[in-house]
């Protein structure tokens, strides 16, 4: 599998990252270089093994329906970088 | 000579003698990186106000004859991806330049309940991603043993604040190495508990199912006391394992009469140094002298780890940081073409290059009709690859080998080309990926530059790691060496 | 006109909140109606370094409801990320479940125009709700309130077995009731505590294959949900009658404007990235646990349906009102503490109750009435102490003030004159003003009769007992 200037375009999309033209051409390079070298893995036989998400031998953790204290308002919106009322403010979806 | 020459029990026996107090342990600190923080850079934001505070308060506690906490007094440095409430916390990206945490991260308060002073936080490579220091957003870290050459990393900040004296100890985060590589470079004992084993609350997630904190001291038997002090069941984290925290300390006999030693051949062949080789093997000698047993093994997928760790670590990251999105907190880049554009702006603004490669990386593995080639196929490696040690862990009590394939590098030197430097964390990275326990110490030297040793141990035995470590410590003098700053 | 040669297709996908005290994964409350951002944490708000820990009552309800839905609880369920960014979503990924959700392959039945029809359930999966955007500067931004963000939802999502936007509404109206009974949601659509989202497409009457899809989104009302289907079985159908292909896209009913409007703001198609959750836990759900929530299930709407029919005698139509809401079946059953009548109880919940609740938009609990008031109304209609028509009074007395009906009675002085003497008296009074109609009457207009009881029912402030004065009339008028 190789990748083009395209995929790196839709995942930088998807990403939510603006690329310079020359990003784009280097990210190409370079992720090709990574996936190229991660190819090898295709080639270890794993039929029948179990992927692992983490390590740990536990299951089942959680904790009580219980209700705890909540940020005051000044502390919820200390790093805000815009607010109004007591909420987050952000610009509309624009077309 | 510096106060942090003392190890702990030395220190505390002192401020039990009323010879030093905890404020003049905090001025030692605060002057050492006022001398050398300038060369070195491993400091991000001070605590100067708020250390002096505490530790007239420790002062007055010492006084008072109460009860005194596990690390009482001692000076520490926070690599700066552990939020500590009220004090700036920027994870050396230009993201957070101006965060302020409203609350503290588990290991945070667990510093505080022993008695520990917060100088500051230290530099890093941003968000934890790279093995040099030099992805942080303000400027490399350099290492104390040779300004021209790298730290390591990411808690590159972390080793060079101990290594050089700025701080007692520090804590770090090890998602792929970045705690026992560091320590390695720059000559200290850098430990990464199992995965599970402290808290990860608070520690800004970069792989959440591999990153975990750990101590950077100058002796085995510190690290052992900070461990002490960090570890245990967290219900705020629900991969925080709930298992007895034994006695570290406890465990630290000198006795390592017939213990068994796996040295993977993979971990001494091509790829590492002759220096650092013959480093370890003199090491492996010491260790053969006061009474254990070496043979070589095999790990066969070692090879596979470096691929495995990246394709796993870049995809959990490429959705841990997607929060950073200037909404709610972090860098906002509005230029009025709405809510998308401020997304793009804020987030190719805030993060650096290597950040973004590996947000793309991750993005395009986790990505429609790539998942099961790389994200489900590099689970199912990281399967084989923590058999390999379950199976070698049948027969031998610990792995040996060498922390990092070289010597610390010069700056500037690997930047070029990824690939290259992801290689540089072959040997630290299958641990993560196990979620074993590994402590790197000095071990020696090679042209004037530290070696460091790694010992491998089984899930929740970092008794007999350490034990190990610090069997081989009393016998070296390698870790009393210190770089002329 | 379109023509009427297509069948229609639909699935739904409804999204019920679980009334749990705190979120999924964090000890923020999740109550409803908060000053925005006063229930928020750095968890739910996504700070860095947070991490999660799972609700153990979202699991048991997410469980319940599966069950009672008839679906499969399987041995191993996680968590999963969905990864997209809006400013409601805070981390930029929902904590979801892909591929082993809470529950698998289930069914409910719905009835309509009679006839019952199974309707399959694909799934139920447990996940986070999203916080409330509010659109402010003119639509040119947005505040943004996380108090909703975090709060456990089950997403039930349907085979596409339904065939009429009527259908729909009945296995909507179905859901809301099973999950009522059950205890674990307010389900109010007002409020947003239940939402839906529905597939529909159109496909020529005999075809196997299906049609192109729109989903449809923003029906906030079971009318809602009705109407916008019914507009869009609608605008299919004509798009296909001119020869035309339905576009597969997302549209949103406007209700003001009473039709489907294409969703701006669509941009590539979506690429959610599901990957299993590295902060939680897998889940092992074991026989023991499945049992225990299992027996926490009370009967369900259609088992008390046919008990009510069986058991009370009440004719289907009946039993399926008042089974389909839990307050007002409860309510039904704690009248019958009272009273043995359960026809009586059934008219009166269906005729006066209901039209008070539906005219004033209210909720059963928001009616003072309670079930031993009603219940023993009927017992004072039986016993002869009040009249039907003086039960009318006493019933909206009860709905306002909650006062049982015997002090109710007291003291309004509402009893029944049953003394004849007494009704005699009137009788003769008002026969005596009221020559005329007395002529009429013995002139063999029977009508006549009508107006001078109602005359005497008038002269007694409604208090004497009919059957008396139509008695004594009678009596008199014939003397």
């Amino acid at each position: 599998m190789s990748i083009t200037i395209k995929d790196v375009q839709h995942v930088a999309r998807l990403a939510r990252l603006h690329l310079s033209p020359e990003e784009e051409a280097m990210f190409t390079e370079q992720m090709n270089a990574i996936l190229q070298y991660a190819e090898k893995l295709g080639g270890l036989d794993t039929e029948g093994v179990q992927p692992t998400t983490h390590v740990l031998h536990v299951s089942n953790v959680m904790r009580e329906d219980v209700v705890k204290e909540s940020l005051s308002v000044e502390d919820a919106m200390l790093n805000a970088p815009e607010e109004e009322d007591g909420q987050f403010k952000v610009p509309a979806v624009l077309e | 000579m510096s106060l942090f020459q003392y190890r702990l029990s030395e220190l505390h026996n002192m401020l039990h003698a009323s010879q030093i107090s905890a404020s003049e342990l905090t001025e030692e600190s605060l002057s050492a990186i006022a001398r050398v923080d300038g060369d070195v850079h491993a400091f991000l934001t001070l605590n100067e106000e708020g250390a002096r505070a505490a530790a007239r308060q420790l002062d007055d506690k010492l006084a008072s004859g109460a009860a005194r906490g596990l690390l009482f007094g001692l000076p520490a440095g926070i690599k700066d991806n552990i939020v500590t409430k009220g004090l700036r916390t920027t994870c050396a990206s230009r993201f957070l330049d101006n965060y302020q945490p409203i609350y503290d991260a588990t290991v945070a308060a667990k510093l505080r309940q022993a008695d520990a002073v917060t100088i500051g936080k230290l530099n890093m490579d941003e968000f934890a991603m790279g093995g040099s220091n030099e992805n942080s957003a303000y400027g490399a870290v350099r290492n104390p043993w040779d300004l021209e050459r790298v730290p390591g990393g990411s808690s590159g900040g972390s080793a060079a604040a101990v290594a050089a004296g700025e701080v007692f100890f520090a804590l770090g985060s090890d998602t792929g190495g970045s705690i026992r590589q560091p320590a390695s470079y720059c000559g200290v004992v850098g430990l990464k508990p199992t995965y599970g084993l402290v808290s990860r609350y608070g520690l800004v997630a970069f792989a959440s199912s591999l990153d975990q904190i750990g101590p950077l001291t100058r002796t085995v038997e510190d690290s052992a006391y900070v461990l002490q002090a960090i570890a245990g069941y967290d219900a705020q984290d629900s991969t925080s394992a709930k298992v007895d925290i034994p006695d570290y300390l406890s465990a630290l006999t000198g006795d390592i009469k017939g213990l068994r030693i796996a040295v993977p051949k993979e971990y001494i062949g091509e790829g590492v140094d002759a220096s650092v080789r013959e480093t370890v093997l003199s090491a492996l000698k010491v260790l053969e002298d006061l009474g254990a047993v070496w043979e070589e093994v095999s790990l066969p997928h070692t090879e596979y780890a470096v691929a495995t760790y990246y394709l796993l670590a870049s995809s959990e990251a490429s959705s841990n940081l997607a929060r950073f999105d200037g909404v709610r907190y972090g860098v906002r880049v509005d230029e009025g073409g709405g809510l998308l554009d401020l997304y793009h702006n804020s987030r190719s603004h805030g993060f650096g290059p290597e950040v973004k490669r590996r947000i793309m990386l991750g993005t395009y593995a986790l990505s429609s009709g790539y998942y099961d080639a790389y994200y489900l196929k590099a689970q199912k490696v990281r399967t084989l690859i923590k058999q390999d040690f379950d199976e070698v862990f049948k027969k031998y009590d610990v792995v040996i080998g060498p922390t990092a394939p070289t010597t610390a590098f010069k700056l500037g030197s690997q930047t070029e080309d990824p690939l290259t430097m992801y290689l540089n964390d072959i040997l630290t990275i299958p641990v993560n990926l196990a979620g074993i326990p590994a402590v790197s110490i000095p071990c020696g030297f090679a042209e004037g530059l530290p070696v460091g040793l790694q010992i491998i141990g089984k899930e929740f035995d970092e008794s007999t790691v350490l034990r190990v470590a610090h069997a081989y410590e009393q016998h070296t003098d390698h870790h009393k060496q210190r770089p002329q700053l | 006109m379109p023509s009427s040669k297509y069948e229609t297709v639909i699935g739904l996908e409804v999204h019920v909140e679980l009334h749990t005290k705190s979120k999924i994964f964090c000890g923020c409350s999740t109550e409803f109606g908060a000053p925005p951002n006063t229930h928020t944490c750095p968890v739910c708000l996504g700070h860095p370094g947070v991490l999660p820990v799972l609700n153990r009552q979202a699991v048991d309800y997410a469980m319940k409801a599966a069950m009672a839905l008839n679906c499969t609880v399987g041995d191993v369920s996680k968590f999963d990320r969905k990864n997209y960014f809006y400013p409601d979503s805070p981390k930029a990924y929902q904590i979801s479940q892909f591929d082993q959700p809470i529950g698998l392959n289930g069914w409910i039945d719905i009835e309509v125009n009679g006839e019952t029809k199974r309707i399959g359930i694909t799934r139920l999966h447990l996940e986070e709700d999203a916080g409330k955007l509010t659109h402010v500067d003119g639509g040119f931004a947005s505040l943004v309130d996380f108090n909703r963000v975090g709060t456990p939802l089950i997403e039930i999502v349907s085979e596409p077995d339904l065939r009429s936007p009527e259908e729909a509404r009945a296995y909507l109206e179905k859901i809301r009731a099973i999950m009522q009974y059950c205890d674990v949601s307010d389900v109010k659509m007002e409020e947003g505590s239940m939402r839906c989202d529905a597939n529909i497409s159109l496909r020529p009457i005999g075809q196997e294959e299906f049609g192109i899809r729109a989903e449809l989104k923003n029906m906030n009302s079971f009318r809602g949900v009705l109407r916008g289907l019914e507009y869009e079985e609608y605008r299919q159908a004509e798009i296909l009658d001119g020869g035309g292909e339905v576009e597969q896209e997302t549209r949103r009913w406007d209700d003001a404007q009473g039709k489907t409007l294409t969703m701006r703001g669509k941009e590539e198609a979506h690429d959610y990235r599901y990957f299993p959750d590295p902060d939680l836990i897998v889940l092992h759900i074991d026989d023991a646990w499945r049992e225990a929530v299992r027996s926490s299930i009370p009967e369900l709407p259609d088992a008390r349906r046919a008990r009510y029919s069986e058991e009370y005698g009440l004719p289907a139509y009946d039993a399926g009102v008042i089974t389909a809401s839990k307050p007002l079946a409860d309510f039904f059953e704690g009248s019958l503490n009272y009273t043995g009548d359960a026809k009586a109880v059934a008219n009166w919940i269906m005729g006066d109750l209901l039209a008070f609740l539906n005219g004033n938009n209210l909720e059963l609990s928001e009616a003072k009435i309670t079930p031993q008031g009603l219940g023993e109304m009927i017992g004072l209609i039986e016993k002869g102490t009040i009249s039907s028509k003086i039960a009318k009074t006493v019933f909206k007395e009860m709905l306002e003030t909650g006062k049982l009906p015997a002090q109710i009675v007291e003291e309004k002085g509402l009893v029944q004159i049953s003394d004849e003497g007494a009704i005699k008296g009137i009788v003769e009074a008002v026969v005596a003003a009221n020559p005329q109609s007395v002529d009429d009457y013995k002139a063999g207009k029977q009508k006549a009769i009508g107006f001078l009881v109602g005359q005497v029912m008038k002269e007694s402030k409604g208090k004497a007992n009919p059957g008396l004065v139509n008695k004594l009339l009678a009596e008199v008028l014939n003397s």
